[in-house]
């Protein structure tokens, strides 16, 4: 029993009009997004920025624009898994792909349409060469197991709330915590700022400000890290090291499944928009083709034609006799199973 | 119009007259240097990093509160550090030396920050 006829990867604008136009073919789908909420960047980014280039609205909001698109997916059914990525598609021998997310979500799809836009938010991992090596074993992007970090050397690098909450947190358990941040001012609230200040003062945590954490040394275990600032470089005792550096969208997993790229775009066929792997589709600012303009009006009618190449794909004996909306109008109750 | 030097990470020196009353991210486009700008400008992402020439730097107007804080969680931070799309094409910034840092980020994608820069 296969899940869904189409897994859309990408809740933004235009993975939920992909669920409208899959839905006009009776194609049912199933929606991945890393976010915890659906809308992508016109949500995380710029809610409340007006945009000027939808067809038909002269002026509109990112939120309202997504709260208009999820009305219009909504008779369709969609079923959404927020808040993971896409970890791993295996073709299937009878066709369709077994998909597995972050969260252990198993889902079977007959085709994949890639929207993922800039890609999935991910913790912001700084260059450093040797930084994978100690992941999750000194290095770490947020805090799970707070004893964890008792009795340890801890720096902290960032200028933010959850860097600053952290530092003083830990301050408490840690044998010795560093704050590292790239400037003088942080973007934290101001009563912990202060709090910050009491505690450097009182010499229960170091601060450097400005400095930036260039490189980390150790064996198995990390054990010292450099720090530079406008005096210089200086190694410091470090058995944990975490950074608060906001999130970045990355082509994360997405980028082993083997499709053709361009940097970090997902190549296509602009009249299918299928990429190099048979039943794989993608559109919108993730899909690259000669002369691609990433707007959100090319993204809509990208997910239009790569429903027809669905349907065309799932069901190649089957003539598809296209009908408007105006002459088929939408659900209103659930959505006919395609099968 | 405005002419300005681009240097590469690779040290490739790019002069080129830059179109007034934009920001340098969108008066790059036409160019091979063009800078990325993921957000499209919102600053949102750290992906239009440039480093100006100190005597053309000290003519900006200063940075935002915003874009410090998207500068605090980019990599390869300068003094004179500045988000491309912040910086608008002037007459007064006639001869402007611009450095484009390496693409630092090793998964290859898009640097686009979610508004929540420090969650």
């Amino acid at each position: 029993m296969v899940d869904t006829d189409v897994l859309i990867v990408g809740a933004g604008p235009v993975g939920l009009f992909a669920i409208f136009q899959c839905g006009m073919l009776n194609l049912r789908t199933h929606v991945v997004d890393s976010l915890p909420s659906v809308g992508g960047q016109c949500m995380a980014l710029y809610p409340e920025k007006p945009i000027f280039d939808i067809p038909a609205f002269p002026r509109i909001d990112g939120a309202s624009l997504i709260n208009n698109l999820l009305a219009q997916a909504q008779p369709f059914g969609p079923v959404f898994h927020l808040g993971q990525v896409v970890q791993t598609v295996t073709p299937c021998s009878e066709g369709g792909f077994k998909i597995a997310t972050s969260t252990g979500n198993k889902i079977t799809a007959r085709s994949i349409l890639i929207a993922g836009g800039a890609g999935a938010y991910v913790p912001n991992r700084p260059p450093l060469e040797n930084i994978r090596l100690y992941e999750g074993q000194g290095i770490h992007y947020s805090v799970t197991t707070k004893d964890d970090f008792r009795g340890q050397h801890v720096i902290v690098v960032g200028g933010g709330d959850s860097a600053l909450d952290w530092a003083i947190t830990l301050s408490e358990i840690a044998t010795t915590v560093t704050l590292v941040h790239r400037r003088p001012g942080f973007t934290a609230a101001p009563a912990t700022v202060t709090k910050l200040k009491e505690l450097v003062k009182a010499n229960r945590m170091t601060l450097k400000a400005p400095g930036h954490v260039t490189a980390v040394h150790g064996d198995k275990n990390m054990t010292h890290v450099t720090i530079s600032g406008p005096s210089g470089a200086e190694q410091l005792s470090a058995s944990r090291l975490l950074f608060f550096l906001g999130s970045v969208a990355s082509l994360g997993p997405i980028a082993n499944w083997g499709l053709e790229l361009e940097g970090a775009r997902i190549c296509v066929d602009p009249v299918t928009q299928q990429s190099s792997s048979s039943g794989i589709f993608a559109i919108g600012d993730v899909a690259v083709y000669p002369n691609k303009l990433k707007l959100i009006l090319c993204g809509f009618s990208e997910a239009a034609m790569a429903a027809h190449a669905i349907h065309k794909f799932i069901n190649p004996n089957t003539v598809l006799v296209h009908r408007h909306s105006t002459s088929i109008g939408v659900p209103t109750s659930s959505l006919v199973p395609s099968n | 119009m405005a002419r300005m030097t681009f240097i590469t990470h690779d040290n490739q020196k790019h002069i080129v007259d830059m179109q007034d009353g934009i920001s340098i991210m969108e008066a790059s486009k036409p160019f091979p240097f063009a800078l990325e700008g993921a957000c499209g400008g919102q600053m949102g992402c750290a992906t239009c990093h440039v480093i100006i020439g100190q005597q053309w730097y000290d003519k900006l107007p200063a940075p935002s509160e915003q874009e410090e804080a998207m500068l605090d969680v980019a990599f390869g931070i300068t003094e004179t550090s500045r988000l491309g799309c912040q910086v608008r094409v002037d007459p007064l910034l006639e001869g402007m030396v611009v450095r484009l840092p390496e693409a630092l980020n090793f998964d290859a994608a898009v640097v686009a920050n979610a508004s929540q820069a420090d969650d």
